[in-house]
């Protein structure tokens, strides 16, 4: 599919602050694409240039072939949702959703209060249709917001973290409401959110940022399964990052890697670090496997011996922390039935931690972030806060 | 439940209660009942009643005035308006350091007297002042032609003096003003004039009220500007009532003009304050609220 919205070269500053720094992307047609970072990583300002509110300091963005980079917000086919929704407090439902259409001035009235008509029932809110903003929940007056943006029939409709002020109750509602529109009207959505769930949840791509830049593009399986640096590791759910240094390249894809206190690991290296290189080792807690015995293992298995330090009962799942080596590593399994066969793994336990090569992956270290990322406790540089 | 909570209110509002009755309601049922006693010649009120008074006030002379009085008030309200909806709003969206800097040059006149404010003024406009001459200069205005004494200095002079009273409300409001409301109407489709009128000026309406009233409530009753700068063909109400006061020495005379200014004030709010009240169910409360 032809590219629909292309961001090329963008940049803008704040004072000598780079909000946006030289980001290109490209949205396809109807897709329901992320920008997925932490706060102050130029994910609004970017929304804020697509929307027509800040001009970049560089580069042009086309929509649909068409550049619209100068053009003023009102002139634009792009429509928002914001943040608190900015609906208008002294119109009702119904005035707040025909706005767009009265300003613009693009068909008679008559017209605009069918369209609104049929909006109101598209978001369920015939009920409410003559009660002001004030008198809404949250739910309902989002969406408000989001029938206020789709009755113009936007090519593209921005969403700008349009569930952080819901409880979590509501926002998982309207994450599947918001998922159903988006089959419904088959418009191409932008949804700015700093919340790798919704972002995984709903999208068909994110594009991850940090520091203005776009660490890295694609599906939600790629960006949580094989993350390009160590900034989209840690912030894409939970990570164990194990610093050391590549030995040898084994067979096409493997490498040996040496990593203090551990002997001799393999590692999936898709990426061809060569030997002698410094890398981080980032494995998920839900990939490795724990017991007190010592399994039969393949020869791409990895194993270490440690000592459980600490056990969190999640309900669906069971957190462990083991001391290896001197690597504290936080481990998460699923258990698939209450009474275990086998006698549970308690506090002070000698354990056996091991996992497939092709399940852990090697990143190069190279940006400032990832150097924070390091410096930080073990047991607390596997969340997604410290990121921030 | 209920009995407890209606003695809370009626414990909190008892204060206003007792302050409006003994400074406002008391004092407005004495002028007009002043109007109904007869003067004596010392300048006092005489004993009985009479209805003299109230067939006197049908002076030819008065309507004119009275006439000129409603529409100097209401052209300056209006200037002040339009003079302090943009300044207002460009306070509210300069930056914030820079913010208390403008409010304190709005506030500045406030420091000089009222008084001595009105008579620079006088120097300004007078003949051989500095604003007659440079428009002389410029070939804007004839050397004959007076700026002083004339209805036009009166109404100059008191947009000047009001200009303050109408921008702070509207600072105050635009200031709490959410303006990215302004950003959504755009983003819907609205010029940048749509979404001030549209979106900015309903978003401080309340605001607006206030400023109308506290403009052109002391607008109509002002008496000390069109006495410095104004002639004889730019007398006000509040003019003849202070002649009627203190040359005619005619108390129940000047308690008629008082009370037709404050019926001509009071009349008008109600019926705005009422119909506010039809209107917005639900919205709570009327918009004196806000100004009391």
């Amino acid at each position: 599919m032809a590219d629909f919205l292309e961001i090329e070269d963008v940049s803008r500053h704040f004072r000598n602050i780079r909000a946006v720094d030289h980001v290109s992307l490209t949205v396809r047609k109807g897709e329901f694409y992320s920008l997925l970072g932490p706060s102050g990583c130029g994910k609004t300002t970017l929304l804020r240039m697509l929307a027509g509110f800040e001009r970049p300091d560089t580069g042009r963005i086309r929509l649909d072939g068409r550049d619209i980079t100068d053009l003023p917000p009102h002139k634009r086919t792009v429509n928002t949702i914001f943040q608190n929704y900015a609906l208008l407090p002294h119109l009702t439902v119904r005035q707040n959703i025909a706005f767009g259409l009265q300003v613009q001035k693009k068909m008679p009235r008559k017209e605009i209060d069918e369209a609104v008509d049929r909006m109101l029932s598209l978001v369920q809110l015939e009920s409410q249709a003559d009660k002001k903003p004030g008198l809404l929940s949250g739910g309902q007056k989002q969406r408000v917001a989001v029938g206020r943006a789709l009755i113009l029939q936007p090519q593209v409709l921005l969403l700008d973290e349009p569930l952080a002020a819901l409880d979590l109750k509501l926002r998982q509602k309207m994450l599947m409401e918001l998922d159903l529109i988006h089959d419904q009207v088959g418009i191409t959505f932008i949804y700015v959110t700093h919340d790798q769930g919704e972002a995984m949840s709903l999208s068909d791509r994110i594009a991850v940022m940090n520091n203005g830049r776009i660490e890295q593009v694609g599906k939600p399986a790629e960006i949580y399964e094989a993350p390009r640096s160590s900034f989209v590791a840690a912030f894409i759910g939970d990570t164990n990052f194990f610093e050391g240094q590549v030995l040898e390249l084994v067979g096409d894809e493997y490498s040996r890697l040496n990593i203090s206190g551990f002997a001799d690991l393999v590692c999936f290296n898709d990426k061809k670090i060569s030997a002698g290189n410094p890398v981080f080792l980032s494995i998920r807690p839900e990939k490795f496997h724990i017991g007190r015995n010592r399994p039969e293992l393949s020869p791409k298995h990895n194993i270490v011996r440690g000592r459980v330090e600490d056990i969190i009962y999640l309900g669906g799942m069971t957190k462990y922390w083991v001391q290896a080596e001197g690597h504290k590593i936080s481990i998460t399994r699923q258990h698939s039935r209450f009474f275990l066969d086998e006698e549970p793994i308690r506090w002070n336990d000698d354990v056996w931690v091991w996992w497939h090569a092709d399940d852990g992956f090697m990143l190069e270290r190279y940006s400032e972030a990832d150097e924070n990322l390091v410096s930080l406790p073990p047991d607390a540089s596997g969340t997604a806060e410290t990121a921030q | 439940m209920t009995g407890g909570r209606k003695n809370g209110e009626w414990a909190v509002t008892a204060p206003t209660f007792v302050w409006l009755t003994l400074l406002f309601v008391i004092p407005t049922f004495l002028v007009f009942t002043i109007v109904f006693k007869p003067s004596d010649p010392y300048g006092g009120i005489g004993s009985g009643w009479t209805l003299r008074t109230l067939f006197s006030l049908g002076n030819p002379n008065y309507p004119a005035i009275l006439w000129r009085t409603a529409w100097l008030s209401a052209l300056t309200t209006a200037l002040c308006l339009a003079l302090a909806v943009p300044t207002g709003y460009c306070m509210a969206r300069t930056d914030r350091r820079f913010r208390n800097t403008l409010l304190l040059l709005v506030i500045i006149p406030f420091m000089t007297s009222f008084l001595v404010r009105i008579f620079a003024w006088k120097v300004l406009l007078h003949p051989e002042g500095l604003i007659k001459r440079g428009l002389v200069l410029l070939g804007l205005a004839h050397s004959d032609t007076s700026l002083l004494y004339t209805p036009g200095a009166v109404l100059l002079v008191m947009v000047y003096t009001s200009l303050p009273f109408a921008i702070l409300p509207v600072f105050a409001a635009a200031e709490k003003f959410d303006f990215h409301l302004i950003e959504a109407a755009r983003d819907l489709g609205a010029t940048h004039a749509g979404a001030f009128f549209r979106v900015f000026i309903p978003g401080i309406s309340r605001a607006l009220f206030t400023s109308v009233l506290v403009v052109l409530i002391p607008c109509l009753g002002s008496y000390v500007i069109p006495d410095v700068v104004g002639g004889p063909n730019s007398e006000m109400l509040g003019n003849k009532i202070a002649q009627r006061t203190f040359s005619d020495r005619n108390l129940p005379h000047a308690s008629g003009l008082s009370a037709i200014l404050t019926l001509a004030v009071l009349i008008p709010m109600v019926w705005v304050v009422l119909s506010q009240r039809k209107r917005e169910t639900g919205g709570g409360g009327s918009i004196l609220k806000d100004i009391v």
